[in-house]
C-alpha cells in the first residue's frame, strides 16, 4: 500500500513538471517551429536550452513546409533536377530583363561557340591575314612594282567620276573600320588586355562597338552605290577567260586585252559585293538580336537537298536556341569577313604600291593614257575609238642613237598621234615635224576623254626633229582637259 | 583626295545619324532588353 502511495506520488511530481515545462515553452510560429532569437541569445550566454524540438524533428513529412511555400522544399523534386532544367533550358524562369535570351540561364552551345571563336576563327583567321601579308611581301620583292612599260604619254583619260569615287571611298573607308574594329572584338582579350591592361582596353572595347556598329550603315549604302554603278561593267566578257589564262600579265611581259575591269578586278568586285552581302546580312542579324534568325531556316533547308551529307556534315539542327543563332551568325560574320579582308589586302596592294599609275584612277580620277593603253586597252579602244596595238614595249633610251631613231619610229607607230594622221612607221618618222605635231591637237579635238598637249607647234617640232626618241615623251605635263 | 576625305566625312556622318535615329526609333538595348525594374543609367 505504502509502495502504492509512493508511486502515485512521484507520477504526480513527474507530470507536474512536465506540465510546467510546456507551459514554459516559447512560442516559435514565427520561424516556422525553428530556433528563435531567444533560444539563440540562450545558447550563447551558456544557458541550458532544451534542443527537442529540434533532435526530434526529422523524419515527419507532414511537419515540412508546403513545397508552394517560399520557404518549402522541392517536395518530390531533387536539386539535380533542378539544375537539369536550367541546363536544358525547361525551368520556369523569371527574368527582369526582356527578350528570348533573358530566361535562357545556362547555354550549353556558348561553350563551343566560344572554344572556336578563341581557337580556330583566331588562329585561322589571323594566319590568313598574315600569310596574305607575308605573299604580298614576297611578289613585291620577286616582281618589284609593276611599272607602265611605255613612254608616258602625259595626256590623261577620266577614268571614274566623282560620284564613283566616293562610293568607292566610302565602301572602303567604312570597311577599313569595319575591318579594325572587328579584329579588336575578336583579339582585344587576347593581345590588348595584356598589353594595355583592363581599363585602356575597355575604353577601346567601347569605342570600337560603338564604330563598327553605326559605321555599318555606311558600309551598307556604299555597297549598294558601288553594285548600282559598276554592275554592268563587271559582267563576264570573253576576254576575261583570256585574261584568266595569262594570269592578267602579271609574271609576264605584256598585258593581255581588257575592258573598263579586267577579270581580276571583276573577280574583285564580285567578292565585294556577294561576301559584303553576306556580311551585311549576318551584320544585321547580330545588330538586331534575335529578331533575325537565318541558320535554323539555312540548315534545313542545306538537310533538305543533301549537300550536308555530301560535303561530310551530315543532318544540321533545325531547331537552335536564340544564342546559338546569334553565335553562329557571329562566326560567319567573321569567317567571311577575314576572307574578304585578305582578298581587299591584295586589291589595297595593287591599287598603290604594286602598280604605277593605279592610284590616279582612284586618286584623281585621271589615269594615264599609256597606263590605261596597257592595261585596259579595249576600254580605252571605246573610250578613243581607236584600235589599240598592244605590243612590248621597245626602250628607246638604252638603244644605240642610230638604232634609237628606228625604235622611236615604230612606237610613234603605235602613238595616237601616228595614227591619227594614219602614217607607217617609216613616214611617221621622215614626216615633216608640222604635221606630226598637229596630230594630238587634232586627236584631242575629237576626243573629249583625252586632255590635249597643247604644245606650240615649233617646240614639238623641234623635239621632233632633234630628238626623235622623244616624240611620245615630248608633251607638256599639265594641260586642261579638252571636254 | 578632295572626294576620299569627302566620303570618310560622309561616313562619320551617316554612323552619327544612324546611332540617333536608331536610339530615337528604340533600337537601343536597353529599350530593347530590360524591363521597367531595370535600371541602366545610373
Amino acid at each position: 500500500m505504502l509502495r502504492a502511495l509512493i508511486a502515485l506520488i512521484l507520477t504526480l511530481s513527474f507530470l507536474s513538471t512536465a506540465s510546467a515545462q510546456s507551459a514554459n515553452a516559447p512560442d516559435r510560429s514565427a520561424t516556422g517551429g525553428a530556433q528563435t532569437l531567444e533560444d539563440i541569445m540562450a545558447r550563447q550566454s551558456g544557458e541550458a536550452v532544451d534542443n527537442s524540438f529540434r533532435s526530434d524533428a526529422t523524419g515527419d513529412a507532414s511537419q515540412a513546409a508546403d513545397i508552394t511555400n517560399q520557404l518549402g522544399t522541392l517536395g518530390g523534386n531533387s536539386d539535380p533536377e533542378l539544375w537539369r532544367a536550367l541546363r536544358f533550358g525547361s525551368a520556369d524562369i523569371t527574368a527582369s530583363n526582356t527578350g528570348p535570351a533573358a530566361t535562357v540561364l545556362i547555354q550549353d552551345g556558348g561553350m563551343s561557340w566560344l572554344k572556336f571563336r578563341s581557337g580556330p576563327l583566331a588562329t585561322y583567321g589571323g594566319a590568313l591575314l598574315m600569310g596574305m601579308i607575308a605573299l604580298l611581301a614576297a611578289f613585291f620583292m620577286y616582281r618589284g612594282r609593276i611599272k607602265i612599260d611605255g613612254e608616258k604619254t602625259g595626256r590623261k583619260i577620266t577614268r571614274f567620276k566623282a560620284i564613283e569615287r566616293f562610293g568607292h571611298w566610302l565602301l572602303s573607308g567604312s570597311f577599313i573600320l569595319l575591318g579594325l574594329t572587328g579584329l579588336i572584338s575578336l583579339f582585344g582579350r587576347k593581345f590588348l588586355i595584356p598589353t594595355f591592361g583592363h581599363d585602356a582596353f575597355s575604353f577601346i572595347a567601347v569605342g570600337s562597338k560603338w564604330v563598327h556598329n553605326n559605321v555599318s550603315w555606311a558600309f551598307m549604302l556604299a555597297l549598294g552605290m558601288i553594285f548600282v554603278m559598276w554592275v554592268a561593267e563587271n559582267i563576264p566578257h570573253r576576254s576575261d577567260i583570256n585574261w584568266l589564262r595569262k594570269g592578267g600579265g602579271i609574271f609576264s611581259k605584256g598585258h593581255p586585252p581588257a575592258k573598263k575591269f579586267n577579270a581580276g578586278q571583276k573577280l574583285i568586285f564580285w567578292s565585294v559585293i556577294v561576301l559584303g552581302l553576306s556580311i551585311s546580312v549576318s551584320g544585321l542579324s547580330l545588330l538586331f538580336p534575335f529578331e533575325l534568325n537565318m541558320f535554323a531556316a539555312t540548315f534545313a533547308k542545306v538537310n533538305a537537298t543533301g549537300i550536308g551529307g555530301l560535303l561530310g556534315f551530315g543532318e544540321l539542327r533545325e531547331t537552335l536556341a536564340p544564342h546559338e543563332e546569334m553565335q553562329y551568325s557571329q562566326l560567319w560574320h567573321s569567317i567571311v569577313s577575314f576572307v574578304l579582308m585578305a582578298i581587299i589586302i591584295a586589291h589595297i596592294y595593287i591599287g598603290t604600291v604594286g602598280m604605277e599609275g593605279a592610284y590616279d584612277a582612284m586618286g584623281s580620277g585621271e589615269v594615264e593614257e599609256q597606263w590605261a593603253r596597257e592595261h585596259h586597252s579595249l576600254w580605252v579602244e571605246e573610250v578613243l575609238g581607236e584600235e589599240v596595238v598592244v605590243a612590248k614595249p621597245v626602250r628607246a633610251v638604252k638603244a644605240p642613237a642610230s638604232k634609237a631613231a628606228k625604235a622611236t619610229a615604230a612606237k610613234a607607230a603605235k602613238t595616237p598621234a601616228a595614227k591619227a594622221v594614219k602614217a607607217p612607221a617609216a613616214k611617221v618618222a621622215k614626216a615633216p615635224a608640222a604635221k606630226v605635231a598637229k596630230a594630238p591637237a587634232v586627236k584631242a579635238a575629237k576626243v573629249p576623254a583625252v586632255k590635249a598637249a597643247k604644245v606650240p607647234a615649233a617646240k614639238t617640232t623641234k623635239a621632233a626633229a632633234a630628238k626623235p626618241k622623244k616624240v611620245a615623251a615630248a608633251k607638256p605635263k599639265k594641260t586642261p582637259p579638252v571636254k | 583626295m578632295k572626294i576620299m576625305f569627302a566620303a570618310f566625312l560622309a561616313i562619320a556622318v551617316v554612323a552619327v545619324g544612324a546611332n540617333l535615329i536608331l536610339k530615337q526609333a528604340g533600337f537601343s538595348s536597353q529599350e530593347r532588353t530590360s524591363g521597367a525594374a531595370v535600371r541602366l543609367d545610373n
